[in-house]
């Protein structure tokens, strides 16, 4: 025990379960992600898993040369990891989009930004729902 | 039938950046649910939403099952020029539907 320093490792994509880091490389293939520039907004406690309100924005200048391509969200315990995919570009003027998502559990949520200049940006969220979408009720 | 809401500013100056809002009724069925007989409800989700400014896409977005119901997005675009914004919601069974609205620049 003795000599151990604490270290804190950006470890954004392998810190999650297999599915979800899966989902992650299908859109960032062997790139690496680092966190900042993208912000999650989302509420930290739900109390309906069927509809939470979510904003992903990213600082961007927006210009020609240096602008957001896409915006990728994932989530970690629902039946699929993939939330959605946005695809923006220099004449958005402003990097950010609202969306209303399901969440089956309490769980991660991931959002990551693909910039003009082919680097990676990511976001992490805990979500806490007291009421679970109904992913595999009876109707 | 689905019937779409939008919300797009009448007028706005030349390279002001405003916000779109738009919200499509469907159901997004996820495809994991299943009846009392044990059968799966089919799923039955908008893919994929566009729109075009003047004829040009400014936005696109992939739509899964943990969008919830009746898809609400919105995102932002420079007012550049006078014309019309289309919209553009495809999904499971066949389903489109569309939808438009004006903006002048001054």
């Amino acid at each position: 025990m003795m000599g151990v320093v604490p270290v804190v490792t950006l470890r954004p994509v392998e810190a999650t379960p297999a599915m979800l880091a899966a989902a992650v490389r299908n859109v960032v293939g062997e790139a690496v992600v680092r966190t900042g520039k993208i912000k999650l907004d989302i509420p930290p406690l739900v109390e309906n898993g069927n509809t939470v309100p979510m904003t992903v924005s990213v600082s961007s200048p927006m210009t020609p040369d240096d602008f957001v391509r896409s915006i990728h969200v994932f989530n970690e315990k629902n039946p699929q990891p993939n939330v959605g995919n946005y695809y923006l570009g220099p004449r958005a003027g402003r990097a950010q989009i609202s969306t209303r998502i399901r969440l089956a559990d309490s769980q991660k949520v991931v959002a990551i930004a693909r910039l003009s200049d082919g680097s990676f940006w990511s976001a992490t969220a805990d979500v806490v729902v007291t009421l679970a979408a109904c992913t595999d009720e009876v109707i | 039938m689905a019937s779409a809401l939008i919300n797009v500013p009448r007028k706005a100056k030349r390279g002001e950046i405003i916000e779109i809002k738009t919200l499509m009724s469907h159901i997004m069925e996820t495809g994991y649910r299943h009846t009392s007989t044990g059968e799966v409800v089919p799923r039955d989700i908008i893919t994929s939403f566009s729109c075009r400014y003047n004829g040009t896409e400014i936005f696109r977005a992939d739509l899964f099952p943990a969008i919830a119901a009746n898809p609400f997005i919105t995102f932002f675009t420079v007012a550049t020029e006078s014309g019309k914004f289309d919209f553009e919601w495809i999904g499971d069974r066949g389903f489109t539907e569309t939808a438009s609205a004006s903006i002048t620049v001054e």
